[in-house]
């Protein structure tokens, strides 16, 4: 059987602009949904608490003030807090999560109402077995209240920007003074290869010495058979000088 | 082509922050109306900032740069092109809407009905063809001995056998049949099968009692004991019937040309109001179950309790079939 799943959702705007979220996983989500569980038991904790004030009066009303009170607190943490943080609760904040609308819309009470009572299901018969199946399985990572509620759950984006100064220090840079060319090599790099050149000299010094000088050498003639610079703008630059001059170009501008 | 990224950046980014500070000041004050030139202006300074993001879709600009562009024309997306109610409960609104959803779906609510009749149907039948089968019928203790001896406990007991022990009584029977009618609901996602089958299983419960209580000749017992608390709490189960139908409904989408997430959006504020509305029933029910239901003749009359049971059906039936009409 094959995973139907996708880690991203990508919205088309009318405008035809297109915006992504990344998609949680369900490891991710158990996880938070475990801080979840916590934080209700530790708030029925202290509503039990405030419950036994009441057994002087009467030992009957305070037993059912404690029924009432921890099934609000289970059925309505999620509901009341996804609603008013905006698709988060504590652990979902916790692990960097938050529920969105399928289509990128405002989450509606309903929608998130609807998402959570169906946990009734999704935890059938025990441990989110048909929720965590359903999610693995199905293309926007969704159990079953995610479907009926049109909602995903994303991971925050997290911006990386990379610290330019540690891994292309502001020197003089020769590719930059070609400003044409330079624009041309940041239109035509990819986000994955210039990830890749990041990771390859934030971590240069775990490398062992000939496999450093190949990794850069490989990265460098990728970066050359992009944009062909004048031969006085890279003469004197060995592989990694030209990879960091690169970097320069495209996150320093 | 941008061949000047800082420069393309500094002129932007007073537009970028803009934006930014309109969208804070919807999320901080999400009841606020917008002035016609405000309006104009956030899609002005929209589309702009998408603009902006196309042009940066081409290069391996700086992910922060690109994620900080993504996150502002996602938010005012969301606020542009959302066209339903704003965030606000309004109680009274969903007072309305819990029995327009009701008419809206009474399909659903029909066949409801129709398969806990047919449960019912079963339920009396197996009872009266095989009066063994009680034990399997009926898994609950206290509806296992002999009506006869069970109506004769009640009518004489001399104390009260809840005493101490109401409030709680009815705390647990509201949680109680709160989850049975969300599970009834929420099994809707199974086509429509899991509904089914708890409407047809609940109705062979009901139907065994019913069958086992009139045979032995204590139909008025039955009746003054189920109909106070019964006439709410068993149509607020058939609502989570209706709300599973619905939902099965929207899932497979008969003959239907929109997508199967345009249906379920089109029924969650519908199974909302339902589900709200049947959990406030559920509560009365709790209530009238313990302090009511449970005391029979001679210290509430029969008669009272039906009338008191048939009040509050005829007052469901007027509140569904009625309120909120405009």
């Amino acid at each position: 059987m094959r995973s139907a799943r996708q880690s991203r959702l990508s919205i088309e705007t009318p405008e035809g602009v297109v915006f992504s979220f990344e998609l949680a996983t369900p490891v991710t989500r158990a996880l938070a949904w475990a801080v979840d569980a916590a934080a209700i038991g530790l708030a029925s904790y202290f509503v039990a608490q405030l419950c036994k004030l009441l057994n002087p009066l009467s030992a009957d009303v305070a037993s059912a003030a404690f029924v009432v009170s921890y099934f609000s607190i289970s059925v309505a943490y999620a509901i009341l807090l996804e609603w008013r943080w905006r698709g988060q609760t504590i652990g979902k904040r916790l692990f960097g999560l938050r529920v969105i609308d399928v289509h990128g819309l405002r989450l509606q009470l309903p929608q998130i109402a609807l998402r959570n009572l169906l946990r009734l299901v999704d935890m059938l018969p025990a441990f989110y077995l048909v929720g965590g199946l359903t999610a693995v399985f199905s293309c926007g990572a969704q159990r079953l209240g995610d479907m009926a509620g049109n909602t995903v759950v994303t991971r925050e984006r997290q911006s990386e920007a990379p610290d330019l100064e540690r891994i292309a220090p502001a020197k003089y840079n020769s590719l930059m003074a070609q400003p044409h060319l330079a624009a041309r090599l940041r239109s035509l790099v990819t986000p994955e290869a210039a990830a890749l050149a990041v990771r390859a000299v934030t971590q240069r010094d775990g490398y062992d010495p000939l496999a450093r000088i190949a990794l850069f050498g490989e990265l460098a003639a990728h970066f050359r058979s992009l944009v062909e610079f004048p031969e006085e703008a890279v003469e004197s630059l060995t592989d990694e000088q030209y990879v960091r001059s690169v970097l320069r170009v495209i996150y320093g501008g | 082509m941008i061949v000047d990224i800082p420069r393309f950046v500094a002129a932007e980014r007073p537009y970028w922050d803009e934006l930014q500070a309109l969208l804070d000041r919807t999320d901080a004050e999400p009841e606020h109306r917008f002035a016609l030139a405000e309006i104009q202006r956030l899609h002005y300074l929209y589309e702009r900032c998408s603009a902006g993001l196309a042009r940066l879709d081409t290069f391996s600009t700086d992910p922060a740069l690109r994620a900080r562009l993504e996150s502002l024309v996602s938010r005012a997306y969301t606020e542009i092109h959302e066209t339903r109610v704003p965030r606000k409960i309004r109680w009274k609104a969903l007072f309305a809407a819990f029995p327009r959803a009701f008419r809206r779906h009474l399909g659903a609510f029909r066949l409801s009905v129709a398969i806990t009749l047919l449960g019912c149907a079963f339920g009396w039948f197996a009872i009266r063809m095989d009066p063994h089968s009680k034990a399997v019928l009926m898994p609950f203790e206290h509806l296992l001995n002999s009506p006869a001896e069970r109506v004769h406990q009640e009518e004489s007991a001399k104390t009260d056998r809840l005493n101490g022990a109401k409030a709680t009584f009815s705390a647990d029977l509201m949680t109680h049949n709160i989850q049975v009618t969300v599970l009834t609901l929420a099994m809707g996602m199974t086509w429509g099968a899991g509904t089914l089958i708890l409407l047809f299983y609940n109705g062979v419960i009901l139907g065994a009692v019913a069958a086992d209580y009139v045979a032995a000749g204590f139909g008025t017992f039955l009746t003054g004991w189920l109909l106070p608390h019964g006439s709410i709490e068993i149509p607020a189960i058939l609502l989570g019937g209706q709300g599973g139908f619905i939902l099965a409904g929207a899932l497979i989408g008969w003959g239907g040309r929109t997508s199967r997430s345009d249906r379920l959006r089109a029924v969650a504020p519908d199974l909302f109001a339902i589900v709200a509305g049947a959990a406030a029933m559920l509560v009365w029910a709790g209530m009238v179950e313990a302090f009511i239901s449970q005391y029979h003749q001679p210290v509430v009359p029969y008669g009272l309790k039906i009338a008191f049971g048939a009040c509050e059906l005829v007052a469901l039936t007027a509140f569904l079939g009625w309120a909120g009409r405009e």
